[in-house]
């Protein structure tokens, strides 16, 4: 049965009329035409589709409507601009991380959590909160070195 | 910050309505005879045709004296646009921030093969090197007319050309042509793809005069994806579009005989799409495409269950009648020199199929319209995608437009050729724009798969302990089963689908070295497909075709067969190894790694943690890569991290150092994942590893702590590939590390936990 819902995404307010068993990816995408998280999986296994929902990272493509009604969301774009990047996004462009980037979603949503909460995580503490993330380019190693300058940027 | 401009996204047509580059033709094709007629060409109002002998179709100065490269290769995110810039920056000096790159549109550019082999630079670049000498010259000769200076005494510098003895006299690149296009001609080789060269009269630049190439000019397509300002394939949106979803079946080759549209009603605009054995499902939202493919109710016809059991796969290849064998180039006699051996080494090696599994499952968007069509696709190869696309609407090709755009991730053949294909029969079908993305069970389960193959290998060593005779052969699936692009319907599971007959091709590889023995053979034979119709084990490209494969297993059995005469690994190839660049690369990696010479294993370690070191090398096309894994194995789980990586690479001139060591990062990580992890499960109905947790590949928590790269730059060497070659010697590293670590060798991949265990114990 279709309902409407309300959703706060990167601040602004918006009304969806859909399934509430919907996964909000398909909200985020096709109704408020915000491209950002993308279809990597839809089964919470890749990250790609991850925004925050009141700050925690969140797999959005399997996440029901029916859960994230009045809560927060923020994707990528409510991050930071280039006017006003956030860290990890300025590292991510200095590092040059991404190859085909349709990862990066996942791993920078993912950080900018990590980071938030933790100044200056470790080595380990950065590769175990990243866990379960894929990039299948094989951008590793600097994905680590771009959370580790947003890291220091951040103080 | 850098530049968010988005370089790829207009054509060609979206500058004219914009007001950019007008046509202008200076006259005919630029001989010694015309070219005092360059000083009377007049603006004409008419473009050039998009033809491979013309300079326009390459290069244009726009009318703000901005250069635009129209390339007919892809970047695949290896920042190859960046690197090509600068190639086109420096022939005609330009400073690179005033060059833009247009790609993969078929409406701008003409086919150079797409992303292919790693010829991007190789291949692409070179002839928009050739292109933009010749530019500079014409663009020259066009100032000494305008000027009354000869050419010879004239500079250019930043787009202006001057008098070299009075700075006054000087025109720009704007003043000359801006806003016009070129209208020379290029001595076009005939070829289109790959082996498309169009050079004109011009000479490119001395090496040694480089001030762009060789820098590391920062990519300018990161900004916009961190920034999500950037539309991928899978976001490109067009008025009145649909989305699609195609149903497979769940034993491999059956096809739909019933299918009960009722079952979806209650879905909104969800409609049916079935010929033969092509099924689909269209809905206005996409969420709607997903729950009607999924709940559609469908008989399926029972065919035979195709596949053996996967725990025969490499006796099935055994097995196997050959289909074709190549023994290339011989050296000496080899079955002479093994019957008078004193000694005879064997081994053999095994590796399973292998999966693209790009980020996202493939996603294609056809619009028809007016009697032309338009895809967007992530595909590598937009031009031959152009062709698929056309022959599955029954329309000339010169009415379809294809459109690359940013997609979820490319390592060769995957399944976007599939999708653009697919999308099309959709389209057509609904007679609406249809944006089509796979499942993940697709995009893994039903991408075109890395072919499984077996290796033999043997070596013939005389009584004073010299290798005399070396046989190796490779046999396997094709790695053209289907071919490596979507131009043709039976290279398709759309096409085969609809009934038309794959023609499986034939082509393995051959190991990429140069040991010198006496008497040596490289063999390979291909087997028949599984299935000939529709299989989601058909075989094809996948990053550096089955070059890991066959090095995981001769550089495997160069490392036994050092081990077995008790020498060190590096020294054993640098005694047989002939070619200076390898052993040049050889040295270099030993060089930077520390490498202490002693013989494998080590056999001085007691822990539970034991580690170890190994070498592999290879050459790929003119491209040389030597890698030393440095590896912890955890002799109780059997599960192996590849701690440190030390590489050198040698591809000849390096274009952008930036660009290149990312390239060889990710290869080695990439690689390191398919050695460890991957491998594509099946049962005799299917595919059974269909998303990540049954085809897992290599966790960051995995990911090593240390990747050393030695880039050797070859200014007078024409540069060649990088985007795979790293790639190539990475399972044999680790393989011969883990020998190092444990005595004991890996012979099957990947090195997954539970068979290292058991291969431990």
């Amino acid at each position: 049965m279709n309902k409407k819902f309300s959703l706060n995404v990167n601040g602004q307010v918006h009304t969806v009329e859909a399934d509430e068993q919907m996964p909000l990816l398909y909200a985020l995408r096709d109704d408020l035409g915000l491209n950002n998280p993308h279809f990597g999986c839809g089964l919470a296994q890749c990250g790609a589709c991850t925004v925050h929902v009141d700050g925690k990272p969140t797999r959005s493509c399997v996440t029901p409507l029916s859960e994230v009604g009045g809560r927060k969301i923020a994707t990528l774009a409510g991050l930071g601009t280039p006017e006003h990047p956030h860290p990890l996004q300025t590292a991510y462009v200095q590092e040059e991380v991404p190859q085909c980037a349709y990862c990066i979603n996942g791993w920078i949503m993912t950080a900018a959590a990590l980071l938030r909460d933790k100044k200056r995580p470790t080595d380990a503490e950065i590769r175990t909160a990243l866990r379960g993330l894929k990039c299948r380019c094989g951008t590793h190693m600097a994905i680590l070195r771009a959370v580790k300058r947003a890291a220091a940027m951040m103080g | 910050m850098t530049r968010m401009e988005k370089p790829v996204t207009f054509s060609r047509r979206t500058l004219l309505q914009a007001g950019g580059a007008l046509v202008v033709s200076f006259g005919a094709p630029l001989t010694l005879k015309s070219a005092r007629a360059a000083e009377n060409a007049a603006a004409a109002a008419t473009k050039p045709p998009l033809s491979p002998d013309q300079l326009s179709s390459f290069i244009a100065v726009n009318a703000d004296g901005t250069v635009s490269a129209y390339f007919g290769k892809m970047d695949m995110g290896q920042g190859l646009s960046v690197a090509i810039r600068q190639m086109v920056a420096e022939e005609l000096d330009v400073p690179v921030d005033r060059t833009k790159i247009f790609i993969g549109d078929t409406d701008t550019s003409v086919n150079q093969g797409g992303a292919s082999g790693s010829t991007g630079v190789q291949n692409g670049g070179k002839q928009m090197r050739a292109a933009s000498a010749e530019a500079r010259r014409v663009l020259v000769e066009m100032a000494a007319q305008k000027l009354g200076v000869p050419a010879d005494q004239l500079s250019v510098k930043d787009g202006v050309v001057s008098a070299t003895n009075d700075a006054g006299k000087k025109v720009s690149y704007r003043e000359l042509i801006g806003g016009q296009f070129f209208n020379v001609h290029l001595d076009w080789n005939g070829e289109m793809g790959n082996p498309l060269y169009a050079p004109g009269k011009a000479k490119p630049k001395d090496p040694k005069a480089y001030t762009i190439v060789g820098q590391p000019v920062p990519r300018d397509d990161i900004a916009p994806k961190v920034f999500a300002q950037e539309n991928f394939c899978t976001d490109v949106k067009v008025p009145g579009m649909v989305h699609g979803r195609v149903i497979r079946p769940a034993v491999a080759g059956a096809e739909p005989i019933k299918v009960d549209e009722s079952s979806i009603k209650n879905i909104p605009g969800a409609r049916v799409v079935w010929d033969k054995g092509f099924l689909g499902v269209v809905a206005d939202k996409e969420w709607d495409a997903i729950r009607a493919a999924k709940e559609l109710k469908v008989e399926w016809s029972q065919p035979t269950p195709p596949f053996p059991s996967q725990t025969t796969l490499y006796d099935h290849i055994r097995k196997a009648p050959t289909r074709k064998r190549d023994e290339g180039k011989p050296v000496g006699n080899v079955d002479d020199a093994f019957k008078s051996a004193a000694r005879v080494i064997e081994a053999e090696y095994e590796w399973p199929f292998q999966s693209h599994s790009s980020m996202g499952p493939a996603c294609a968007l056809v619009e028809i319209k007016d009697g032309r069509a338009t895809c967007w696709s992530g595909t590598q190869k937009a031009h031959f995608v152009r062709a698929g696309v056309a022959a599955m609407l029954g329309m000339p090709e010169d009415k379809v437009r294809t459109i690359w755009t940013t997609g979820p991730g490319s390592y060769g053949r995957n399944d976007a050729d599939d999708c653009a294909a697919d999308a099309a029969v959709l389209a057509k079908a609904v007679g609406r724009p249809v944006r089509l993305q796979y499942m993940r069970d697709q995009g893994t389960g039903w991408d075109p798969k890395a072919p499984a193959s077996i290796h033999k290998a043997r070596a013939a060593v005389d009584a004073a302990g010299n290798v005399v005779a070396y046989d190796f052969l490779s046999k396997g699936f094709s790695r053209v089963d289907v071919n490596t692009n979507g131009s043709k319907p039976w290279d398709t599971l759309a096409g085969q689908n609809l009934g038309v007959a794959l023609k499986s091709g034939d082509g393995f590889g051959f190991p990429g070295e140069s040991y010198g023995f006496a008497n040596k053979r490289a063999a390979w034979e291909t087997i028949a497909p599984l299935l000939d119709r529709s299989s989601p084990l058909r075989s094809a490209h996948m990053r550096d075709p089955v070059g890991p494969q066959t090095c995981f297993a001769s550089e495997s059995f160069i490392d036994e067969v050092a081990a077995a005469l008790n020498i060190d690994p590096v020294a054993f190839r640098l005694h047989y190894v002939r070619d200076p660049r390898d052993l040049a690369v050889i040295k270099a990696a030993a060089e930077k790694a520390g490498w202490q010479t002693r013989v494998s294993p080590r056999r001085d370690q007691r822990g539970n943690t034991v580690s170890g070191r190994g070498i592999a090398y290879a050459q790929r096309g003119a491209t040389r890569v030597a890698v030393i894994a440095e590896v912890d194995v955890d002799r109780g789980s059997g599960k192996i991290w590849a701690r440190k990586f030390t590489v050198a690479h040698d591809c000849g001139q390096i274009i952008n150092p930036d660009g290149l060591h990312h390239a060889i990062e990710n290869n080695i990580v990439q690689a390191t994942s398919r050695t460890l992890w991957e491998e594509v499960k099946f049962d005799q109905k299917n595919v059974t590893s269909v998303d990540w947790r049954t085809y897992p590949i290599l966790d960051v928590t995995e990911a090593p702590e240390q990747v050393d790269i030695v880039m050797i730059n070859r200014l007078e060497v024409a540069p060649s590939g990088a985007g795979e070659a790293a790639s190539r010697p990475v399972p044999a590293a680790i393989a011969n590390a883990v020998f190092d670590a444990t005595g004991v060798r890996i012979r099957r991949a990947p090195f997954a936990p539970a068979y290292v265990k058991s291969s431990l114990s």
